[in-house]
């Protein structure tokens, strides 16, 4: 079969769905590559280095005739969407709960379409979860962009020339975009603060080199487990004292980076108008969800601005875009595991298989169907929910136990003293004096034991194996009592007896003693 | 002749005796206890020379001399990693010198049978004691000497070849010849067959044959249970080894050797209790060979096992401020335990908390990997039991888990299908990170398949797990 890439109709998309590498990887699972004219020239490949790598390079529209398999980054224009054909498979972001008319329009055309972004967020899907990859990217951007307008290093520095005092950076939301930021920005060396209503990531944030930025505030907080791992909805109370906590932040920070999303909703507005006013003069906001209105009041998407205290903020919604080398290269190879899933055999055949998790949750349209929403996902994901704790046991409750043991306890040791005293005394009954004598002192020695060995520290039982070992030896005494007899044939058996057990006494005890001369306290 | 005085010395050895192995509690009276053994062993050794034994002692004294060379050779030449195969191969030397004196005792009855019938008097301590007996106590005599000799040859054969299990001169996997365990059952009834004609007075074949069917089922016994499970057969080989010894004692009328064999073999038989429950098993399953059979699908396990290098495993260790590492067999195969030892010196001089955790069955062995790390010097304070630490591991940053894999596999808690179900393990995978450095993705000794490799916070340090080691270790300075 065919796969091809055509080039990004979006204004300003440099972006490109296959790279060189990825139709390298593409052809070794049995696919023809083909790709627009100039598609890659954007991010940096040109049509030479596509064709060195075996791939077919077609003019216009023809892609969309051609392949059998169009992978795309943006969503389809509607005149994109009329190209597809019967059986086609569309592989692109495609946000369907806000293009329910694309779909439809996908429905009709009888195409079969996976959306990327609608990859279930399990561990074996993370390798094409394309909405990770780039909110990576966008993280990364965002402090390069905001270290771009802004006027001061990130550092601090003590030069020959004047102190200079390191940046503060306040990141709003610590998703992936979000962690990412905290990542670079600590790594350019500001002071960096996060927040995020999930308190499950504070670790995540810390672990990251930022500092976790504490809400003191009793409310149950829902996890992000319930919710795939995003954050949901808070309170209008929980709000409130957010809002506070920033307020009292905004003139301290020298950069906000807002990275807070909510699945299917606007952007809940964090950083408002009075915010804004508080920072100081040549500080800068970058705004990372400016495509769904923004967390700051004043954002523009697309645009830079400057507002009239001199507070720059950046409303871009292409960050991705503004990296399209490196976005391109980890989408593409996103697309490509993806690929590897749709292609099971290796055979260059889609296997579009429903039962499976993944592919069954990206698809939005299969077989002239609408198949979005996609039912819950089989393997939950993050971490499953927590145990309920043991009942607490009541005082009555656990008295009642303890008796209970203590009488089991009884029950069984009378139990055992019994039939113990009772078979040494059937033992007693048929047995002649002489050997009851010894009977007793085995049964005491069993007896003692057990009693002595329950008591040995579980890391000395190496050693207790070399000890009991070496004086099992003892059944020296048996060959020494016998080697002084007559008979030759038992005086040799016996001579064997005492060698060989010599040898165990000696070398048991020996080890036993260079064992124990190891142990030793710090 | 009286022996007042090789009785005295007698119940000073075995007192001895019982201090050396109560000593054993703790690592301090430990150093202590070893003496104790050694001078019970002396007085009980230098009582019967002057006492019952005194014929013939200076071969005795060259014998005890020769014995002590050899013993000197393999105690001090051997690598503390091959501990578990010496411990099995001295069993098998007491089960051999059972079986012997079981043998010239025998002989001695017959002896003493000739010179009663021919009317003349009979030599030796233990002939004397013999000629002393009414009918009934000879019979009694008999089968504890055959009781003797069977454990003795069971034990025998039964350490040969864990020893070559362990050493890995035989294949370490469960075999069998066909027929399973009715061979045994076969050789045991024929053994309980051949006790009722010796008893008739069958003569001294049965005893032969005896022996050779005990020494069969000591070969088959073993043979048929997986290398994973040594750790108990050894500790039930030791246990053995000491009720043959006290089934000798009985038929040579010694106190002292019943109360050893006694002592050792209830020692012997509490340690396979411990390791078996540590294992979750029952004994009779353990010895019965394998591990029992699944009772269904195990759970498929989902996900890759992601690999890391030496760069990320230091770097992780450098932010980290607790670190537990979780030290199995495969840390004595690669001789690791030095380079162990000197990562964790690093790291703690760099002021993180290092422990170790032990679980019961780690190593083949029990207590292997203590004595190891031990060897390498590491302090014993820092060194777990899984019982201690097994809470601490959801607080702990990173974990190292060297060449161990059943004991940490999360299956045994999550999987009711898996072959070690409810198998208490070390909780490793509540960790924030864990690296499990491993020769390579296969299931290992006993062929479990390991979700935790699969998990997202494990990543997977390839390689032999000295020079995995070694590796870090430049990149900590």
């Amino acid at each position: 079969m065919k796969i091809g890439a055509p080039k990004e109709s979006a204004a300003g998309e440099a972006r490109v769905a296959m790279t060189p590498q990825s139709a390298k990887d593409l052809q070794k699972l049995g696919y023809e590559c083909l790709i627009e004219e100039g598609a890659g020239e954007a991010a940096g490949f040109g049509d030479a280095a596509y064709q060195e790598a075996g791939v077919t390079i077609v003019s216009g529209s023809a892609i969309w005739d051609d392949a059998d398999v169009v992978a795309k980054v943006r969503p389809p224009t509607d005149d994109e969407a009329m190209k597809l054909s019967e059986g086609q498979t569309l592989i692109s972001f495609f946000y369907p709960a806000a293009n329910e008319a694309l779909m439809e329009t996908a429905k009709s055309r009888g195409a079969n379409v996976i959306a990327m972004d609608m990859v279930p967020r399990i561990s074996r899907a993370q390798k094409m979860d394309a909405l990770s990859s780039m909110a990576n990217i966008a993280g990364y951007r965002a402090v390069i962009e905001a270290g771009n307008n802004f006027g001061r290093f990130f550092t601090g520095q003590v030069t020959a020339a004047g102190k200079v005092p390191p940046a503060k950076v306040l990141v709003v939301g610590a998703g992936v975009a979000g962690l990412a930021a905290i990542g670079t920005a600590t790594s350019l060396g500001a002071i960096t603060l996060a927040f995020d209503v999930r308190p499950e990531v504070a670790e995540q944030i810390e672990s990251m080199g930022a500092e976790f930025v504490f809400l003191e505030f009793n409310e149950e907080q829902t996890d992000g487990a319930a919710t795939g791992g995003y954050a949901a909805p808070s309170s209008p109370e929980f709000r409130e004292a957010q809002l506070a906590k920033f307020r009292e932040l905004a003139p301290d920070v020298d950069i906000v980076i807002t990275t807070a999303l909510i699945p299917n909703r606007d952007a809940p507005v964090l950083w408002t108008k009075d915010m804004v006013e508080m920072m100081k003069p040549g500080s800068v906001i970058v705004d990372l969800a400016a495509e769904r209105g923004g967390n700051c009041e004043l954002t523009v998407a697309d645009e830079k601005i400057v507002t009239d205290n001199g507070v720059t903020i950046v409303g871009y919604t292409d960050f991705p875009s503004r990296m399209a080398t490196q976005s391109s290269l980890l989408y593409s190879t996103n697309i490509r595991h993806m690929m590897t899933d749709l292609t099971p055999e290796k055979d260059g055949q889609v296997v579009h298989d429903m039962e499976d998790d993944v592919i069954r949750g990206a698809t939005v349209t299969h077989a002239g169907e609408i198949t979005y929403p996609p039912p819950p996902p089989k393997v939950q994901a993050i971490a499953a929910q927590p145990k309920a704790a043991p009942k607490e046991l009541t005082a009555e409750e656990k008295r009642a136990q303890e008796v209970l043991a203590f009488k089991k306890e009884t029950r069984n040791q009378v139990g055992l003293l019994a039939i113990g005293a009772a078979a040494i005394l059937a033992v007693g009954l048929v047995a002649p004096a002489s050997f009851m004598q010894h009977f007793i002192v085995f049964v005491l020695s069993v007896f003692v034991g057990f009693q002595v060995i329950w008591n040995v520290s579980h890391s000395l039982h190496t050693p207790l194996m070399a000890v009991t070992n070496a004086i099992s030896s003892i059944i020296i005494l048996g060959a020494l009592m016998q080697v002084g007899s007559s008979s030759w044939l038992i005086m040799i058996l016996a001579a064997l007896g005492i060698l060989m057990a010599a040898v165990n006494i000696f070398g048991g005890f020996l080890v036993t003693r260079r064992m124990l001369a190891m142990f030793q306290k710090s | 002749m009286d022996f007042g005085f090789t009785t005295a010395a007698y119940v000073v050895a075995a007192v001895l005796f019982i201090f050396s192995l109560g000593g054993l509690s703790g690592q301090e009276s430990a150093k202590r206890a070893v003496w104790y053994g050694i001078v019970g062993m002396a007085i009980a050794v230098v009582a019967t020379l002057i006492g019952p034994g005194a014929g013939l002692w200076p071969l005795s004294i060259i014998l005890i001399a020769i014995g002590a060379v050899v013993g000197y050779q393999l105690a001090t030449k051997v690598e503390m990693t091959q501990m578990p195969e010496l411990v099995a191969i001295m069993h098998s030397l007491v089960g051999l010198a059972a079986v012997f004196v079981g043998c010239s005792a025998d002989m001695t009855i017959g002896m003493v049978d000739a010179a009663k019938a021919a009317g003349e008097g009979v030599e030796g301590v233990f002939a004397e004691l013999v000629a002393k007996k009414t009918p009934i106590e000879i019979t009694i005599l008999q089968v504890e000497l055959v009781l003797g000799i069977w454990i003795g040859a069971v034990t025998f054969t039964g350490s040969v070849i864990a020893y070559g299990k362990l050493s890995g001169r035989v294949d370490s996997a469960a075999t069998q010849l066909p027929g399973g365990h009715l061979l045994n059952a076969a050789a045991a009834i024929l053994s309980v067959l051949l006790l009722m004609m010796y008893l008739g007075g069958s003569g001294s074949w049965t005893l032969v044959l005896m022996t050779l069917a005990a020494l069969f089922i000591g070969y088959h016994l073993i043979m048929g249970i997986g290398g994973a499970d040594m750790p108990v057969v050894v500790s039930m080989l030791n246990s053995y080894s000491g009720w043959a010894a006290a089934a000798i004692g009985f038929s040579l009328g010694n106190d002292l050797l019943i109360v050893v064999g006694a002592l050792v073999g209830s020692s012997g038989a509490i340690l396979s209790y411990i390791m078996c429950k540590a294992m979750n098993r029952s004994f009779i399953s353990v010895i019965l060979g394998g591990f029992g059979g699944a009772k269904g699908d195990q759970m498929a396990v989902e996900g890759e096992q992601i690999a890391i290098d030496a760069d990320g495993v230091a770097a992780a260790l450098a932010e980290a401020d607790s670190v537990i590492i979780v030290p199995g067999y495969g840390m004595a195969v690669a001789q690791a335990q030095q380079s162990v030892s000197e990562l964790t010196r690093k790291m703690r001089a760099a002021g993180k908390e290092v422990r170790f955790a032990i679980h019961p069955v780690a190593g083949r062995l029990p207590g292997l990997m203590n004595v190891l790390l031990a060897e390498a010097k590491v302090p014993y304070d820092i060194v777990l039991e899984m019982d201690e630490i097994n809470e601490d591991f959801p607080e702990t940053d990173v974990v190292i888990v060297i060449g161990s894999n059943d004991i940490v596999n999360p299956a045994a808690q999550d999987d009711p299908n898996s072959p070690i179900a409810g198998m208490p393990v070390l909780e490793v995978w509540k960790a924030k990170q864990v690296f499990v450095s491993k020769r390579g993705q296969g299931t290992g000794y006993s062929g479990i398949e390991n979700p935790l490799f699969y998990k997202e916070n494990t990543r997977m340090f390839y390689g032999d797990a000295k020079a995995s080691v070694d590796s870090l270790l430049p990149k900590l300075d």
